[in-house]
């Protein structure tokens, strides 16, 4: 057979649905025919899920911790006491700088020099995390999230070196371990979710099994109202209309990776 | 036969010494592990449904679970669907540890009993949390 030959029954065979992505997704060796997976009814769906925090807000130290502690406690993320290098978050705090670099300047409002703003992954548009995973272990999904599928994670780390936002961590040292003074790293275990091995990268999955069964993602919850979350191509949807009235910003917009987190920066009528 | 005792002596102790594996193994071999589906979970769906059942028939469980298993966590992970509905059109959550594990809380009795006999050692359990009363 020639390269002719060969290109037109490769041709032919995938209009007739026999190539090869219909081959392995056609039928399923694990469950029988008769067998059907499907959505929860509850659950929430979206073109493009998307985030609004209100900065203003987020005010005492509890008003942060709860969200990141909702976050942490129900996914199993390990805290590490006094151990940057081997810290693992989904969500924390950043400093005016760290999160909106460049636009710092020395006249600057006391406030905001001082202030801190949560920050997770911001479930890109254009991910570069997901263009850099080898093994698709890292992927956008149809609404918008940005999944990691932790069974598929080799260790790898490009996409670490990929987002520019430090959204993800790489799991150094056994979650389920221990800090040198003793203490579980993982505070309160979780029984209904999995903690993750050594040698994974790890980062924030918008509580895509939250969603799955009809409920906001944690923090947005625990937030109090701080941090809104829902479709940003439903021009009815709450987090549109927030957007559409107050001035928001996101985080590195010049990198083109148009993130979905939008920063209501300022806006004192809710204080 | 010359020294004769002395050498039937010594073939005796030398097959009681080579056969030692076969006997020592009798019976054990083939001793299946007997697998216990005595828990809460399963007692209280066998009163909801009238019997005893898995997620599907038993030989087809015994068969193809890690293949069931493969496919439900990328339905889950990949697509974000949740719900099973079986060959008989009972529903179940898919959920290696909040469904499976649920009705086989008894996880050192029943996963471990047969993996161990077969000698096979999911790693799953790195990362998925085992039930409660298994921990010792
Ligand atoms: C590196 C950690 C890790 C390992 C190892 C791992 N999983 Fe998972 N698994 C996860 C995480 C995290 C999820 C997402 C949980 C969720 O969405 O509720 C998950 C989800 C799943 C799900 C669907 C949701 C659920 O609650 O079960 C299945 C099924 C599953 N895994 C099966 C397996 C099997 C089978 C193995 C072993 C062959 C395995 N996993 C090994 C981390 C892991
Ligand atoms: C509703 C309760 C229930 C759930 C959920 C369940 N099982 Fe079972 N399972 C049973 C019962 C009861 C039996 C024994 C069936 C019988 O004796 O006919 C069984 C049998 C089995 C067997 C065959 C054991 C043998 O004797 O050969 C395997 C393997 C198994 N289950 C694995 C699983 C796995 C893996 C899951 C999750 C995908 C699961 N089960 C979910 C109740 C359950
Ligand atoms: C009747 C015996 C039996 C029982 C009971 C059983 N398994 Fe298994 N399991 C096996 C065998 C045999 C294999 C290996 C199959 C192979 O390698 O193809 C296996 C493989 C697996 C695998 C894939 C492992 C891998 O490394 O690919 C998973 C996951 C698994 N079992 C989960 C379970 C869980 C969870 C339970 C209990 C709810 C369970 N099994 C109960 C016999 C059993």
């Amino acid at each position: 057979m020639n390269r002719r030959q060969f290109l037109k029954i490769a041709g032919a065979s995938t209009v007739l649905g026999l190539g090869g992505a219909s081959a392995v997704n056609g039928f399923r060796l694990g469950v029988p025919a008769a067998a059907r997976m499907s959505l929860d009814p509850r659950a929430l769906t979206a073109k493009r899920w998307g985030f609004v925090v209100d900065v203003s807000r987020l005010r005492t130290e509890e008003d942060y911790q709860k969200c990141i502690d909702a976050c942490h406690n129900i996914h199993n993320v390990p805290t590490f006491k006094n151990d940057l290098q081997h810290e693992v978050k989904w969500i924390w705090k950043e400093n005016f700088e760290a999160t909106f670099p460049g636009t710092e300047h020395e006249y600057m409002n006391a406030e905001f020099k001082e202030k801190k703003f949560l920050v997770f992954c911001n479930h890109c548009k254009e991910p570069a995390c997901v263009r850099v995973c080898p093994t698709k272990a890292t992927f956008k999904r149809e609404d918008g999230i940005v999944m990691q599928d932790m069974h598929r994670c080799i260790g790898c780390r490009f996409c670490m070196a990929a987002c520019p936002f430090g959204a993800r961590s790489f799991n150094y040292l056994d979650p389920r371990g221990k800090n040198p003074d003793g203490s579980p790293l993982i505070r309160v275990q979780s029984q209904t979710y999995p903690t993750r091995t050594i040698g994974v990268v790890e980062k924030c999955i918008a509580c895509y099994e939250r969603l799955a069964i009809g409920q906001q993602p944690a923090c947005v919850e625990a937030s109090n109202g701080a941090i809104l979350f829902g479709d940003l191509e439903d021009p009815n949807s709450e987090v549109r209309k927030v957007i559409g009235e107050k001035y928001t910003v996101r985080r590195k917009p010049e990198l083109g990776t148009q993130p979905s987190i939008y920063y209501v920066i300022g806006g004192s009528e809710h204080a | 036969m010359y020294n004769g005792g002395k050498i039937i002596a010594g073939l005796a102790v030398f097959l009681a010494f080579f056969l030692f594996p076969f006997y020592y193994n009798l019976g054990k071999a083939n001793a299946r592990p007997e697998l216990k589906t005595d828990t809460p979970a399963i007692r209280e769906w066998a009163q909801k449904y009238g019997k005893k059942e898995c997620v599907e028939s038993k030989d087809f469980m015994r068969a193809e679970h890690m293949q069931l298993l493969n496919d439900w966590r990328d339905s889950v992970v990949r697509d974000g669907n949740r719900i099973y509905t079986n060959a008989e059109g009972r529903h179940h959550l898919m959920s290696l540890q909040n469904t499976c594990l649920n009705c086989h809380s008894n996880k050192k009795e029943f996963c471990d009993k047969c993996h161990n006999y077969m000698a096979v050692k999911p790693y799953c359990f790195n990362c998925h949390v085992e039930p409660k009363e298994n921990k010792s």
